[in-house]
């Protein structure tokens, strides 16, 4: 609502310092109390049950958590996920610790090895023979995604990680690599 | 059959008058555990969620639930309490609630058996007088828990009682003279031509307001308050004795329920054979105590001094002008 100069009742005895034109007496809602405020009290009581019978009629909003899954946008960072090439099999990841590098939290672990041509792990010189991500450090800040020159890792959607032990959320590199368990929805269109 | 409190418009034999007020008990106490869950999930859908849906079938068996969990709580007492009072409040309060349940009439005397508690010519000052006791159980355990939430909490009920008291007698007054009886089963029969919130809608809606209040129920439940005063006057309760609050309040609902029912809305007047009669009376509480948790869910709680100038300058003017109006025309016509 705009706010208007209310000049005409405005009382000028009151400000005679003031000079009349530069006074604004401001009436924020109609006078509290009196006949006038109970009857006005009543209708917007009677306007406040309808809004609260609206919600009836609208039905609950609750997402009930463990049995429905919040769902996420695509580009939503959750567990990372290592990848394969889909047409050989080996590991995307050649164990060049630019993630670890990259990672602010300084949580993933990379010791690299030489690859055994006879029997190759990943398509490079090298492979990453150890790889950990330590997921309660993690602040899914998706950096080692953005670092990694392969897109070896990349950042899922799943967002629970809660466990009884710190150890176990240390994440070896099978754990990584094994297919993700799709238990999270995605959000569609417009949602 | 005389008693010397008061002139008993019909009764039975004294073991009929055992059966019913056993029965009536049990009625009421199947009712009120179904009225917690009702509310809760109703409160829940008027705020766009579920309310309890966890325990047994659609979160039916949340009483039970409650109840063992109160049951098994200790009865602790705070050391700055007054421990005999302590332990009294509770009592008073349940209690006044359900003798003054023994006064709702469901039905007319059928087959020699009267279907209320007792009849007394009395009728509705018994109700004022208990509803009235009720606030003394309030002050006592309030008072006597020692602490301060719950001290507010009883001056609060006591400035609450003073507040809606008159008009709520004031508000009833209207149909007594309509009816010319103070019987409630007399009032119920002085209203098979028209209910009277047709002649009284004024009486009733100023019944209703000082009703919530009466029943501490929002917007008026000031003493308990759990915003500003922690639990008001049942902060230091815990276990059964809290239960027992709790429990009360929803019997104070019932009741004021029952006479805004029995006073304004034809009491267990419906179409249908006789032995409907209680099913309408309990329909037509049921139906209020539904709009009780309605406004619940709609109306913040009221200011102290906002809930006493609603009580002092509009309730009661209003509630006066009422009764001199019905006066007027009852002596014309």
């Amino acid at each position: 609502m705009e706010a208007k100069a209310n000049t005409e009742n405005a009382d000028w005895e009151a400000f005679p310092y003031l000079g009349g034109a530069d006074v604004i007496s401001v009436q924020r809602g109609p006078d509290p109390g009196g006949a006038g405020g109970a009857y006005r009290a009543f209708g917007e009581t009677l306007r406040g049950l309808k809004t609260t019978f609206a919600r009836i009629l609208e039905g609950p909003v609750t997402i009930q958590y463990p049995e429905e899954k919040t769902p996420v946008y695509p580009r939503f960072r959750g567990r990372h996920k290592l990848h394969r090439f889909e047409d050989t099999g080996v590991e995307k990841c050649v164990g060049c610790s630019l993630c670890a590098a990259a990672c602010p939290a300084d949580c993933i672990r990379v010791v690299a090895a030489e690859n055994d041509p006879a029997n190759r792990v990943s398509a490079g010189e090298r492979y990453a023979e150890v790889y950990e991500i330590n997921l309660s450090r993690c602040i899914f800040c998706g950096y080692c995604e953005v670092a990694c020159p392969f897109d070896a890792i990349t950042m899922g959607h799943e967002y629970e990680l809660s466990d009884y032990n710190r150890s176990d959320l240390i994440f070896t590199k099978e754990m990584l690599l094994a297919a993700p368990i799709d238990k999270v929805p995605l959000r569609r269109e417009g949602e | 059959m005389t008693l010397p409190l008061a002139d008993v418009g019909f009764a039975e034999a004294t073991w009929i008058l055992v059966v019913k007020s056993i029965l009536i008990f049990l009625v009421i106490f199947m009712i009120m555990p179904v009225l917690t869950v009702v509310e809760r999930k109703l409160l829940g859908r008027f705020q766009a969620r579920y309310g309890p849906n966890r325990v047994g079938p659609y979160g039916l068996l949340q009483p039970l639930a409650d109840a063992l969990k109160l049951v098994s709580k200790e009865y602790y007492t705070p050391t700055s309490a007054v421990p005999l009072l302590y332990a009294l409040g509770p009592m008073l309060v349940i209690f006044s609630g359900i003798a003054a349940l023994a006064i709702i009439p469901v039905g007319n005397v059928k087959d020699g058996v009267g279907f209320y508690g007792i009849d007394v010519s009395i009728g509705v000052l018994y109700f004022f007088a208990f509803g009235s006791f009720a606030f003394y159980g309030l002050l006592l355990g309030g008072w006597a828990s020692g602490s301060k939430y719950s001290f507010l909490g009883a001056m609060r009920s006591a400035a609450q009682l003073i507040s809606y008291e008159v008009s709520m007698g004031l508000a009833l007054l209207g149909a007594i003279m309509m009816a010319g009886t103070l019987s409630l089963t007399g009032i119920v029969e002085a209203q098979d031509e028209i209910w009277y919130i047709v002649p009284q809608i004024v009486g009733f809606l100023i019944f209703m307001i000082a009703g919530f209040a009466e029943a501490n129920r929002a917007p008026f439940d000031l003493p308990e308050a759990d915003a500003e005063l922690v639990a008001g006057y049942q902060t230091e309760y815990g276990g059964m004795r809290y239960g027992t609050f709790a429990l009360t309040e929803y019997v104070e609902m019932f009741l004021v329920s029952g006479i805004a029912t029995t006073f304004f809305l034809g009491g267990w007047q419906g179409p249908g054979p006789g032995w409907l009669d209680p099913f309408w009376m309990l329909a037509k509480i049921l139906t209020l105590i539904l709009f009780f948790m309605w406004i619940r869910a709609t109306l913040p709680r009221l200011r102290y001094d906002q809930l006493m100038s609603l009580g002092w300058k509009i309730l009661l003017p209003l509630a006066t002008l009422n009764v001199l109006v019905t006066a007027i025309l009852v002596t014309v016509f």
